[in-house]
């Protein structure tokens, strides 16, 4: 068992794509599930809608970048309000189930053969990356930190994606400072008191959505870029299910939470993967326990344990604060 | 009218055996790859050839007897692979609307799938009218299943406000021990799917017992527990996973039935038996809610837990009663569904979507609601099929979701009442 390669991946990990993907998809997930006491099931759909809406402008109808950019951050508020308007209004676990359904009919719609002229269908959308990297000002070479060393893409993909993580984290951070961010803070608290107080607690809501979907999008455009190609399975319902997990464990309504969260979930799943398939390739683990093919299921159970866990024991994940949680549908 | 729906399930199965393909582990290089199949049977001595962007061909394969095809290429880019329509077997045709020749991108170092949808050919094809009854009567068939399990997911969120992601996982539990005792410990399938309605609703009763009685004892919130289902739902989809792994297997008993032709429709004898099985268990479940003792207690508490125990009803004895109805209930969902398709270790996280639809269509709470919305969504997204492609039937099913939810949000017989 080699540690020192162990740890250096999990490192990597911790500020690699993943984590910032999952970054700002939580961070928009924060605003609603942390602050504002929505639960989006669906944030997953978010990302895709800007993902695809980058790709197929670019790649499919010749767009340049920033238009393409334009038609997803465009998607991502026409699928917030779309969703919103008519669960809003309803008791909360309507929208999870609204969320949830929505998220599945755009990755179906996505993957299927019928729009793969437009989609790429179950392989996906390339060739659209080219305008982001062109206007890559690092020049070719191997960029290093610590111990870790990237090409001049990843630089290039990695500095957007954290500069992103940290303008979003400081919208949030003065958003919910502000008199409309305590109004969110107030729904979530008791949405009656809010309304007999005259505010509109619908149009707040709708508010949130939107604000939380367009963070997720620029995910999406991370997503994009970083892999340098859009697939549909990239966004199922398990996506938005770690987004949550990130939330919970970072703590849900804090401006750092998601940030923190998303790179320990990823270091962590970093190493359980390192440590597996080190100690299979050094015998300690027989075939009949566990195949090489097994390491990424056992990841699967090891999020949804450590998703009940957190939510039974420690509700506030680990900067939250067990107050700010006390959610209740009915 | 048999071959439109088999024309219909074999393009869906080719499309399946595509994604659940593995890329080739041996070939380092890039590789054009696929399976043809027709009505999940494979279809062997077809000739594929792919040519350069220029028109020059770089590789030319036969199918297998597995259906199979490979063809390396000698570098990434650009290539169109056509499948020789002059080679298929006569009744079987390049489904309509689909080019036998297509031009993708392969990137360097991609073992690229390639998906020719087959289907009967197109000769007889029958007009859409005449689909008509045969895809109702196999929605009821869909609906009937997606009910019996809907049934478990209505009660218990009516009785304890818990909406539960886990649901599906039951499903896939029955499926899947039913496989373990007909295929590996050699039961017949009836015994087996006993056997696997008993664990499950064992099962049910147990994860009351220790996961969520102790929750509601602890007052942990209706949001937080939701959260804890979707846990509970990844945990049991990897374990799932890990054991039972990726594909799809059918049972043992029942599998290559001939369907009898009815008039209109053709029904094979398993649907029939799946069908008025359903239809026994659902007429038990409203006798039961309707006339006996625990059942009135269940609609009391469903209606007001508090008001309910202050009445002298023992109200944790009513939860679990319904998680082990529920839970057995949905895994007879799951054998009943596996046995018209296969068991996999998503079969039920891929109805559990349309179970909601469901439960939600008819009114969140409601058993019988929850009857009628499913049977309306199994009957809708069937049907739909004769307007949208197949593929897209479960996103049409949720969209008309979420229509209703626009108009009439306490669902076809839920109560309105005033919601924020």
């Amino acid at each position: 068992m080699d540690w020192s390669v162990i740890f250096t991946n999990a490192l990597a990990a911790a500020v690699g794509l993943e984590t910032v993907i999952f970054a700002l998809a939580a961070i928009g997930l924060n605003v609603h599930f942390g602050y504002t006491g929505l639960l989006n099931f669906g944030q997953a759909a978010f990302l895709a809608m800007a993902g695809y809406g980058l790709a197929i402008s670019v790649a499919t109808f010749g767009l340049p970048t920033l238009v393409g950019v334009g038609i997803g951050l465009l998607g991502a508020v026409l699928l917030a309000l779309l969703l919103g308007a008519p669960t809003l209004r309803l008791r909360a676990d309507y929208l999870a189930i609204v969320t949830i359904a929505a998220a599945e009919i755009v990755r179906l719609v996505f993957r299927s053969v019928t729009l793969s002229e437009y989609t790429g269908g179950s392989d996906g959308q390339g060739r659209f990356a080219e305008g982001f990297y062109s206007i890559n000002p690092i020049p070719v070479g191997t960029y290093g930190l610590g111990p870790l060393n990237f090409s001049e893409r990843q630089t290039f993909v990695l500095s957007v994606g954290w500069t992103l993580v940290a303008l979003s984290c400081l919208l949030v951070f003065m958003l919910m400072r502000s008199p409309w961010g305590r109004v969110l803070k107030a729904i979530r608290e008791d949405e009656d008191a809010v309304r007999s107080l005259g505010k509109n607690v619908y149009s707040y809501k709708l508010q949130s959505l939107v604000l939380g979907g367009v963070l997720g999008s620029l995910a999406g455009f991370i997503t994009a870029w970083g892999n340098a190609v859009v697939q549909p399975d990239n966004f199922s319902t398990e996506t938005t299910f770690y987004a949550y997990t990130i939330v919970i464990l970072g703590g849900a309504a804090r401006v750092f939470g998601p940030v923190v969260g998303a790179a320990i979930f990823w270091a962590l799943l970093s190493l359980t993967d390192n440590i597996l398939n080190q100690a299979k390739a050094a015998g300690y683990i027989p075939d009949a326990i566990l195949t090489g093919f097994q390491v990424g299921q056992v990841r699967l159970m090891l999020v949804g344990l450590g998703l009940m866990a957190l939510m039974i024991w420690r509700p506030q994940g680990l900067f939250g604060d067990r107050r700010e949680l006390a959610l209740d549908a009915r | 009218m048999r071959h439109a729906v088999r024309a219909a399930t074999g393009a869906l199965l080719a499309v399946l055996c595509l994604l659940l393909l593995p890329g080739a582990a041996t070939a380092a290089g890039e590789t054009l790859q696929g399976a043809l199949r027709n009505g999940g049977e494979p279809v062997e001595g077809v000739t594929i050839t792919v040519t350069t962007a220029d028109g020059e061909q770089v590789g030319e394969d036969e199918t297998d007897e597995t259906g199979a095809f490979v063809i390396e290429l000698p570098e990434a880019g650009e290539y169109t692979i056509s499948l020789d329509e002059d080679t298929l077997p006569d009744d079987v045709a390049i489904r309509e609307g689909r080019s036998a020749s297509v031009t993708l991108p392969v990137n360097v170092g991609q073992q690229r799938s390639v998906l020719f949808p087959l289907g009967e050919s197109s000769r007889e094809v029958r007009s859409d009218l005449d689909r008509l009854p045969q895809l109702a009567l196999e929605g009821l068939n869909f609906g009937l299943i997606i009910a019996l399990a809907a049934v478990g997911l209505s009660l218990i969120y009516g009785t304890t406000g818990l909406v539960n992601f886990a649901h599906g996982e039951l499903v896939t539990l029955g499926a899947l021990v039913a496989y373990f005792f007909n295929a590996i410990v050699g039961l017949q399938l009836v015994p087996a799917a006993i056997i696997a309605v008993l664990i499950c609703a064992a099962m049910g009763g147990a994860q009351d017992f220790v996961l969520w009685r102790p929750l509601r004892r602890k007052g942990t919130g209706l949001i937080a527990m939701l959260v804890v289902t979707i846990g509970l739902a990844l945990f049991a989809r990897g374990f799932y996973l890990y054991l039972f792994g990726g594909g799809s297997r059918p049972y043992v008993d029942y599998q290559l039935q001939p369907a009898t032709d009815l008039g209109p429709v053709a029904l094979a004898p398993k649907d029939a038996v799946t069908m008025g099985l359903c239809v026994l268990m659902l007429l038990l479940v409203a006798f039961a809610l309707l006339r006996t003792r625990i059942g009135k207690a269940t609609r009391a508490v469903a209606d007001n837990p508090a008001l309910a125990a202050s009445s002298g009803i023992d109200v944790e004895r009513v939860i679990s009663t319904v998680w082990i109805a529920g839970a057995g209930l949905a895994g007879m969902a799951g054998i009943l569904l596996a046995l018209g398709q296969q068991a996999s270790f998503q079969t039920g996280f891929q109805i559990l979507l349309l179970v909601f639809a469901g439960v939600t269509l008819g009114g969140l709470g409601t058993a019988f609601g929850a009857l009628v919305g499913s049977v309306a969504v199994g009957v809708f997204t069937q049907v739909s099929t004769l307007v949208i492609p197949t593929e897209l039937k479960n996103a049409g099913a949720l969209a008309v979701l979420i229509l209703i939810l626009l108009f009439r949000p306490q669902g076809i017989l839920g109560r309105a009442e005033r919601v924020g």
